[in-house]
């Protein structure tokens, strides 16, 4: 199958690349870009790991061929902390209230959350919860997670003042 | 130089080491890692539960765009040697004495030759420059199947004129234990009660979000393997392939990096399959299990059948306890009695029954073989146990918290022998604790006496509310041994490289808490390396809620003996007394002197060579092994109260609330504790209420996607709330007890019980989990048509 040249901006900086059609956004992001930090938990478009921003929304980058992405702005985890280095609050949150066990469906609860936060700066429980039931994490139990959306909501406040 | 404080790290609320990369994303799972012209390996599986291969041509394959090789089982005959039966092979000589066990051999292939024994068995490998190619392969392999009649069960396995699936093992039974201890005959032929009862508790699958991947990449010139893998288990890794390959131990290099999760062991096919490609292409070669792939095969677990009879007296004491379980081990069994034996020794949990006899087999079937997951054969018995409790308090008009207290053991007890060896041939000894008192802890913090209240009021609204209590112990830090090894550097920072491997549970983080302390150090200037079979030569790895009490213990002693070591050489340096010396955080300061030297200095002095300086006696160099040898297990305990409500009109089970109180000893870190069982909980829920990896009468898998297996989310777990006892353990020098796996052991057992007891004006019983919507609304409707016929009965 012939691949595809195709342009798109990921976290700020242009990509161009070539894919076959049939090559899934996040294999592409991941073996055609090396950014490793989106993770495939089931390929099926039910756990979450996957999810990036395009065009500030979140999707299923295994469920979206790269060629879809053609043109568009993609925000993947590497794109949340600061270039010099400094931690999105999401990320600094989910450390701080222990809301990271194993860490692989991780990135894709974060991106969930910049989605849900930019929505509601201030979310209530059961907001989140409903909100985080597309991401499942085997590890946390949740508590920790819902805790943390919370506290990064109570950051990202702080940081807009 | 500035003095520092004493640490003090061990027992505090320390934020992670791990975190720094994985909310970045900069974690490496072994996905992740991709070693320069590594191919592709895709596997063909076996559609078919039960069948023989009657032909098997993968060369169709070969003329695929991209494809570059194919291999079926022929084609490693004899060029790949089997797993080794490591659980079987472990089996102590003393535990064999002792106990009546028989385990038979029959190994894993790493590809079958001529029948296939479950769905989703890879029977063909197809290598290509990227995974789309290599699937594109898969299409092309011709194979011809003659299905058999499949054995779903183990009841089926165990009928007269069932197909022996394998030869060597003679009949369906892998393998069988006996327990027993005092007169049971006698103690039930004389109780006034005897309940008998059935319990089932269904096949679970342990769903790490990461799937499994293996990479391998040989170096012909230099004869050596390297294996990224995503195992928790990497030195018996290592040993399997050296074995399997016939390579040279130290030629095999395994490496786990980030996993993540894995909340079980296990060997597969594919640990030796794609090494054994690397070997014969002299290509590397990266596999990466799909989820499908995953929820045919990756670590199913549970599948057992209690026959349980209690004995008891009118006020509710259970006098004796007679079981026999069969345990469906899927097509191979290749945990010998790792879970059968974990079941029987923490069937009677917290209560003090000595009059026992326990009789476990496991039995051989056409499903996927299971393996030890989260809780390992312990929620199956607590779930029988805690449930017949239940039964019993309805048949003696007790509350069921009164049942449990008149059961319990007493902390006056303590330490307790419970009449059998454990799984490691030691004497079984609860070595601390006080169950009574944990019990009365979680009933207090639930505020059950006021659910109680109200529950009346709550029916009269018509809300089906109801609360269940259940307990366990749990046998932690098991052995043989785990070791670390402690450096340091010349700035002043500490390195410990350990064989245990986290899968999530934050080791890098607490052996940092417990070096820091024991050697003397800022938790910061500590650096925590697992998943590397080259920095240490003996590794065990993660089960058993092993890895705080042996590593930890591990990394604590070599800590402390590595400090001793840099004040000697200090000593030596400064002409001082090491008692007069202390740690800095640039050297080694006299105290009251004003004097000190350098770590640089004193790592000069440590070298070997003409200024070594080493006082008589002492090695070279400043690193300090140690492997903790542990006596035997420590039993961490816990007990949980949980709160339903039912929907009578879909089934569904919302947990309203979830209290646990455990004793885990010391704890290490108190926020990656309450973190281990809070994970735990949810988990345990997803068991009790939602997941099953379920079959048809033909073996073929119906929960092959999540839309069909059911993972909790934020949505079905409550908050959980966490309390803790602590009693230290006796038999490590930190007083450290496991705490990974008992989060989950429970949850079956006091959710069952709540549902009973929110639908107490039904009458129904849950003698089988997972408690699925649909398996609760038929107990329902049968228990209104019994209701409705007894009343047209007793009418009539």
């Amino acid at each position: 199958m012939a691949a595809r040249e195709l342009v798109l901006r990921v976290n700020g900086v242009e990509h161009r690349g070539a894919a076959e059609p049939r090559v899934t956004l996040a294999d592409f992001l991941r073996d055609g870009l090396g950014l490793t930090g989106t993770h495939l938990g089931c390929e099926h478009g039910v756990c979450g790991a996957c999810t990036i921003l395009l065009d500030g929304r979140s999707v299923r980058s295994c469920l979206m061929l790269a060629v879809q992405a053609e043109g568009h702005d993609l925000t993947t985890v590497e794109g949340l902390a600061s270039p010099d280095g400094a931690l999105h609050p999401i990320q600094e949150a989910f450390s701080e209230k222990h809301g990271l066990q194993c860490g692989f469906c991780t990135p894709g609860f974060l991106m969930s959350v910049h989605e849900l936060l930019a929505h509601d700066p201030a979310p209530d429980e059961a907001e989140i919860r409903s909100w985080l039931s597309g991401n499942i994490c085997r590890c946390t139990g949740y508590q920790n997670i819902v805790e943390a959306v919370q506290y990064a909501a109570v950051l990202q406040r702080e940081a807009d003042r | 130089m500035t003095a520092t404080a004493a640490p003090g790290f061990v027992g505090q609320r320390v934020r992670r080491k791990e975190d720094a990369r994985l909310v970045r994303g900069a974690g490496r799972f072994v996905a992740d890692i991709t070693v320069p012209g590594a191919l592709h390996a895709a596997i063909l599986r076996s559609p078919f539960a039960y069948a023989g291969i009657t032909r098997l041509d993968v060369s169709p394959a070969l003329a695929v765009p991209g494809v570059e090789a194919a291999f079926s089982g022929a084609d490693l005959a004899g060029r790949v040697g089997a797993f080794i039966e490591g659980a079987r092979r472990e089996i102590t000589p003393s535990l064999l004495e002792q106990v009546d066990l028989e385990v038979k051999s029959c190994p894993l292939p790493v590809l079958p030759v001529d029948e296939v024994l479950w769905f989703g068995q890879p029977v063909a490998v197809v290598v290509a420059r990227d995974r789309y190619a290599a699937e594109d392969g898969l299409e092309a392999v011709e194979v011809d199947y003659d299905p058999r009649t499949a054995l779903p069960d183990a009841e089926s396995a165990l009928a007269d004129g069932a197909p022996v699936l394998h030869p060597e093992l003679r009949d369906n039974v892998a393998a069988r234990l006996f327990i027993s201890s005092g007169d049971v005959d006698a103690a039930f032929a004389a109780a006034p009660h005897v309940l008998r009862e059935r319990f089932t508790f269904g096949r679970h699958a342990a769903n790490a979000m990461e799937t499994r991947s293996v990479q391998a990449s040989y170096d012909a010139g230099r004869n050596e393997l390297t294996v990224w893998i995503t195992n928790p288990r990497p030195h018996l890794i290592r040993l399997n392939l050296s074995q399997m390959l016939g390579l040279p131990l130290e030629n095999v290099r395994v490496l786990a990096p980030d996993i993540g999760g894995s909340f079980g062991t296990g060997l597969f096919a594919e640990d030796a399959l794609i090494p054994f490609l690397a070997l014969a292409l002299g290509r590397p070669v990266r596999w990466t299990e799909d989820r499908q792939e995953s929820l045919a095969m990756t670590r199913h677990a549970r599948d057992q059948v209690h026959d349980l009879e209690l004995a008891y007296d009118d006020e509710g004491r259970i006098l004796a306890l007679r079981d026999r379980f069969l345990v469906d081990a899927g097509a191979y069994n290749a945990y010998a009695v790792t879970v059968s034996y974990n079941t029987a020794a923490h069937l009677r949990g917290q209560y003090g029954i000595d009059t026992f006899s326990i009789e476990g087999l496991n039995v051989v079937t056409t499903k996927a073989p299971v393996a030890p997951v989260r809780g390992a054969g312990r929620p199956e018995a607590v779930f029988a146990l805690d449930r017949a409790f239940d039964l019993i308090a309805v048949d003696r008009g007790l509350d069921p918290a009164e049942i449990r207290r008149r059961n319990l053991i007493r902390p006056d007890e303590m330490p307790r022998a419970m009449g059998m060896p454990y799984r490691d041939g030691k004497e079984m000894v609860y070595d601390s604790g006080d169950f009574p008192a944990q019990l009365e802890q979680a009933l207090e913090a639930f505020g059950y006496d006021e659910l109680r209240a109200q529950q009346a009021a709550w029916r009269a609204e018509g809300r089906l509310v109801g609360v269940g209590i259940s307990s366990y112990v749990e046998g932690s830090g098991f052995g043989p041994f785990e070791g670390a090894v402690v450096r340091l550097d010349q700035q002043g920072n500490v390195h410990v490289v350990t064989g245990a491997k986290p899968h999530g549970q934050g080791l890098e983080t607490t052996l940092a808490q417990v070096c820091a302390d024991e050697f003397g150090v800022p938790f910061d200037r500590v650096t925590v390396t697992t998943g590397d079979t080259a920095l240490i030569q003996y590794g065990i790895g993660t089960f058993a809620s092993r890895s705080a009490v042996t590593a930890g213990t591990a990394v604590g002693v070599a800590a402390g003996r590595l400090r001793t070591k840099v004040l000697a050489v200090a000593a030596e340096l400064l002409e001082a007394s090491p008692a007069d010396l202390e740690l800095t955080t640039d050297g080694v300061a006299a105290r009251d002197v004003g004097r000190g030297v350098s770590y640089e200095e004193i790592h000069a002095a440590a070298a070997p060579g003409p200024r070594n300086r080493t006082p008589e006696g002492l090695a070279p160099g400043l690193e300090e092994q140690y492997y903790f040898v542990p006596p035997t297990v420590t039993f961490a305990s816990g007990t949980h109260v949980a709160s339903v409500e039912v929907d009578v009109e879909t089934g569904f089970v919302r947990v309203l609330r979830y209290l646990t109180v455990d004793d885990c000893g010391q704890m290490l870190n108190p926020m990656i504790v309450e973190g281990q069982i809070q994970g735990g909980v949810a988990h345990g829920i997803g068991t009790a209420l939602f997941e099953e990896a379920l079959y048809d009468e033909d073996c073929q898998l119906l929960t092959g996607s999540y839309m069909d297996y059911l993972l909790p989310t934020a949505d079905e777990v409550p908050p959980i709330e966490v309390g803790h006892q602590v009693f230290l353990s006796d038999l490590n020098p930190f007083g450290i007890k496991g705490c990974g796996e008992g989060g989950a052991v429970s949850p079956p057992a006091a959710i069952a019980n709540a549902v009973v007891d929110a639908l107490r004006p039904l009458h129904i019983n849950v003698n089988r989990v997972p408690l699925r919507p649909e398996a609760l609304l038929d107990l329902i409707r049968q228990a209104k048509a019994a209701t409705i016929g007894g009343q047209k009965e007793g009418e009539g």
